[in-house]
């Protein structure tokens, strides 16, 4: 049983075919396995074997954060608003995956709607780092990143709006990978940030990640905004980097990168220089303020997509003592968790007469000036390289006091959701938290022009076999 | 005080007939039972996204074609936010600063833009106020949420409400002949606002403006506007000054009420909708828009005026119809050398006369065909009946259909060419009525009524009038 909990995806896919294993032998291990979570990963567990069909991913069991709508089974979004909301159809992303024969093995853990950095913003308790229980899994993926990290399933689904697969892939040791803006359909994908909010895969490695991504992409006519990526994506097999070169952005070298990370990030460069890759900074002058456009855009967005929650029509309902407005008012009080009310009134703000200008019009300018020194650096790069996150992960309850530096988390990660291009996190190594402590997991993010998967799960894919981080939780952590 | 001049711009929205809703693929319907054509993402269910329908967008343009607007080669939605039960995003997809057309023109009133949208779902407040405040309960028909509107927005360029009321009329039948929408005021798949101010004649700058809603029909469309009129009239004669809000129309009374300032209150923080990519409409769409529209009401009205010379009333009102301007133009056609205003006074009066103690059908629905109105039309003008006689042959087309010759043949209502015969029966007419005879000589010409009534009773009236005339008053030598 356990040795096939230690088959990767694309292992298990193989024997699968091959007759090795049977489908349901595969699919009950792990649900074994999602039985014996300790960490509040999953908000929900398959009863029943779904090992699904024929196909690519036949009889692949995956994790779904609970933001993807599932036919029948409950899809909070972390929210008390949606807890007994049960969709009326499945996610474009969630049906593709089944079509190649992958199964519902869980709905996971996350922040309320996406917003945060810790999973601490979960109206149904927050999720545990398995390196280390008394810290934070990261956010807002937080389950299905520390379910896969776990052992607690093979992979995993989640969503990035402004980091929430990368980060948390960095704080649980496994791969995140956040695609292009596009290349997956966000239809049945409860809404955050509409311009930023893109699916992708939470694996224990990039070929996994290469495999989830190549089921899901692709255009859908219920999501005008998705294209899909031409011709797909196929498992990375290179193995070195020459001819490759790999930006740094000097104006990302900020000093609130713990000391820990910034080794394990420039070793990192140093393994690529071995690889054959070339090394130099290039210049990003906007993406500093890429926080602080993202903190006006996506909030607007958020104001107006979570206005539907109003206790109409399905979800938590509070009448009130009068008309219908104060029945939406203790409805949306008692519904929505503190950062959700937080974001829903910045975006408010941020929209309203007179200061749209001044805060949504300035960031969207912003934006725009992000994207273009990407587009300026890929004239000369092949690839942007950052730490995934400015630190480890980080204690329980360290950071809800001070949103700011929550919001800080995603200091790497921001500027490529704002321009919309593909990103990977893939672990390189271990580092102690700053104040001490046992080892925790750093992540390395590694951001492609856009539509560029291939070529970023091809170096990815180079780097991971030349990193060979094989270490696991319980092992360089104490829990 | 100089003379108080009324401006007045109409804000129009067109239920587009499309098969199914702007953003998904629910069918439309008028007067199903509530809630029956709803899906996950016109109930913006968690998790949908919109998806525009392009037969709406096709309609948009043709609308915007017919108001000899700029079509736009890019063109945006934005989201305009406000908390409502009708509204289940608590935002409607609207355009805002990118419309799909602008700078058109219709009966000589600017339009400022046409924009696509979607309704609003339908709210029954029960209990007696009939409003959202103070009802014990309401309730939400989804049928309707979602279904696609184009808006269309004149500038201020109405100087009446009568003018106001005839330019809408116009708008309907030009929309109607494109066959994109219902265009039913009653069924609210037209539905007409109206902004209303007033200045001093010859003034540049605009007054202070009242929008008016719910007018549902053109009749109340013109005692709205109106009494709105009359209304900043009076408050500025008496020293007052007009305030902006908006004004409900109550149909009972005729009466204007404004909306509780609360329900207006709004900021709609619009922003540009990141679930949809701009509009760009190929070339190919904006041709097609163009290529496709028939003649439309105005243009055919200054045709039949200018080209048929026809009355202004009688053009204005046979362009109106495409349907009355087909029966109009075929009857024409087979009537050669028949005056087209002949044709229009037979189309616009007997026969519609006759279609109204009839059955009340339309001309081309009725059992007269253009050729038998054609044919009939000529045999007046040949004298061959009398006008009198036409009438009678008309209430039996109507009746029975056929040709008129038959008819005439079967009744015996060719009138008398024999003027021998005709000269017998006025001779005997005279001599029976020897007063008007006598009044006749001494001049009183109205008298005459009396000798060629006798002859038309004698002849069942198939002699030509004129001829009976001139025969009376050679016979009596005046």
């Amino acid at each position: 049983m356990s040795e096939l909990l230690e088959l990767t995806v694309a292992e298990a896919a193989a024997k699968i075919a091959s007759g090795e294993i049977s489908r349901d032998e595969y699919f009950d291990a792990w649900r074994g396995a999602a039985a014996g979570d300790e960490l509040n990963g999953y908000l929900w567990r398959a009863e029943e074997n779904g090992a699904g069909g024929e196909g690519a991913l036949a009889g692949i069991p995956v994790a779904v954060k609970d933001l993807f709508c599932t036919e029948g089974v409950q899809t909070t979004a972390g929210s008390r608003i949606l807890e007994e909301h049960r969709p009326l159809y499945t996610a474009t992303a969630v049906r593709r995956l089944g079509e190649v024969g992958a199964g519902l093995l869980g709905k996971t853990n996350m922040d309320e709607f996406a917003m945060g950095s810790s999973n601490e913003n979960s109206a149904y308790g927050p999720v545990r780092n398995p390196w280390d229980r008394e810290r934070v899994p990261g956010g807002s993926s937080g389950g299905s990143a520390a379910v896969v990290a776990a052992g607690l399933a093979p992979c995993a689904i989640g969503t990035d709006t402004g980091g929430s697969i990368r980060q948390p892939a960095s704080l649980c040791g496994i791969v995140g990978l956040k695609p292009t803006y596009g290349a997956i359909s966000r239809y049945g994908m409860i809404a955050f940030a509409s311009s930023l909010d893109q699916c992708g895969p939470l694996t224990r490695d990039v070929t996994d990640a290469a495999l989830l991504l190549d089921a899901m992409q692709g255009r859908d006519p219920c999501d005008s905004t998705s294209v899909g990526i031409e011709g797909g994506v196929e498992a990375p097999s290179r193995q070195d980097l020459s001819g490759l070169r790999f930006a740094v952005p000097a104006e990302l070298a900020h000093d609130a990168i713990e000391p820990g990370v910034r080794a394990v990030f420039e070793a990192t460069l140093k393994r690529i220089e071995e690889l054959g890759g070339e090394i130099a900074e290039a210049p990003l002058p906007h993406a500093e303020h890429g926080i602080s456009a993202y903190y006006v855009i996506a909030p607007a967005e958020a104001s107006s997509n979570l206005a539907r929650y109003d206790g109409v029509r399905y979800g938590m309902r509070v009448e009130g003592e009068g008309d219908v407005i104060e029945m939406y008012e203790s409805t949306r009080a008692a519904g929505f968790g503190d950062e959700v009310k937080r974001r829903i009134m910045l975006g408010t703000y941020a929209l309203s007469s007179g200061y749209y200008d001044a805060y949504y019009g300035r960031a969207q300018k912003v934006r725009t000036k992000i994207a273009e020194d990407f587009a300026a650096a890929f004239d000369s790069f092949d690839f942007v390289v950052t730490p995934t996150s400015p630190s480890v992960a980080f204690g329980l309850g360290e950071k809800t006091a001070d949103p700011l530096a929550m919001y800080m988390n995603d200091f790497f990660t921001v500027p490529m959701s704002l321009a919309g291009i593909p990103a990977i996190s893939i672990p390189a190594g271990l580092a102690e938290p700053e104040g001490g402590g046992p080892q925790l997991p750093v992540g390395f993010q590694i951001a492609a022009p856009a539509f560029a998967e291939q070529r970023l799960l091809d170096a990815a894919y180079a780097l991971e076999q030349a990193i060979g981080f094989d270490a696991r939780p319980g092992e360089g952590g104490d829990g | 005080m100089a003379e108080l001049e009324a401006v007045i711009g109409l804000e129009i929205h067109v239920q587009l007939a499309t098969r199914t809703k702007m953003f998904c693929g629910c069918e439309l319907s008028f007067g199903d039972e509530p809630n029956v054509h709803t899906c996950p993402v016109c109930l913006a269910h968690p998790g949908v996204l919109p998806v525009p329908n392009e037969e709406a967008i096709r309609y948009g343009l043709k609308i915007a074609a017919a108001l000899d607007c700029e079509m736009a080669g890019r063109s945006t939605f934005h989201r305009k936010n406000y908390f409502y039960p009708d509204n289940p995003k608590a935002y409607q997809i609207s355009q805002y600063d990118e419309p799909l057309a602008v700078n058109g023109k219709l009966g000589g009133i600017r339009i400022h833009r046409a924009h696509l949208e979607e309704d609003a779902a339908k709210t029954i407040h029960l209990g007696e106020s009939g409003r959202i405040h103070g009802s014990g309960a309401s309730l939400v028909d989804f049928n309707r949420g979602g279904t696609p509107l184009v808006e269309i927005v004149t500038e201020p360029d109405l100087r009446s409400a009568a003018e106001a009321g005839a330019w809408a009329r116009l708008l309907r039948t030009t929309v109607r002949q494109l066959e994109v929408s219902d265009v039913n005021m009653e069924e609210g798949s037209l539905r007409v606002d109206a902004n209303v101010s007033v200045r001093p004649a010859g003034s540049e700058t605009l007054g202070t403006k009242t929008e008016l809603k719910n007018m549902n029909s053109f009749r109340f469309l013109e005692k709205g506007v109106e009494a709105e009129l009359a209304r900043q009239r009076e408050l500025i004669a008496a020293g007052g000054t007009v305030v902006q809000e908006t004004l409900h129309f109550h149909p009972e009374d005729g009466t204007l009420h404004p909306l509780r300032s609360k329900e207006e209150a709004h900021d709609y923080r619009y922003f540009p909708e990141p679930d949809l990519v701009p509009l760009a409409p190929t070339e190919e769409m904006l041709r097609e828009a163009r290529d496709s529209l028939p003649e439309l009401p105005e243009a055919r009205m200054l045709r039949y005026e200018d080209e048929l010379k026809l009355s202004a009333e009688n053009a204005a009102q046979l362009a109106a119809d495409p349907d009355a301007a087909a029966y109009f133009e075929a009857t024409c056609d087979s009537a050669a050398g028949v005056e087209a205003q002949v044709v229009a006074n037979w189309v616009t009066g007997e026969l519609a006369a006759a279609l109204r103690q009839a059955d009340g059908a339309s001309p081309a629905e009725s059992k007269v065909t253009p050729a038998a109105l054609a044919a009939l039309v000529a045999m007046v003008g040949e004298k061959k009946i009398s006008h009198g006689s036409g009438k009678q042959v008309l209430a039996a087309l109507v009746s029975e259909g056929g040709e008129p010759a038959a008819i005439v043949e079967r009744e015996g209502l060719a009138q008398i060419s024999d003027s021998g015969e005709l000269e017998a029966i006025v001779a005997a007419a005279v001599e029976s009525n020897p007063e008007a005879a006598e009044q006749i000589r001494s001049g009183n010409q109205k008298a005459i009524g009396a000798i060629v009534g006798a002859v038309m009773k004698e002849t069942e009236g198939r002699a030509d009038g004129g001829e009976v005339n001139r025969l009376i008053k050679e016979k009596l030598g005046v």
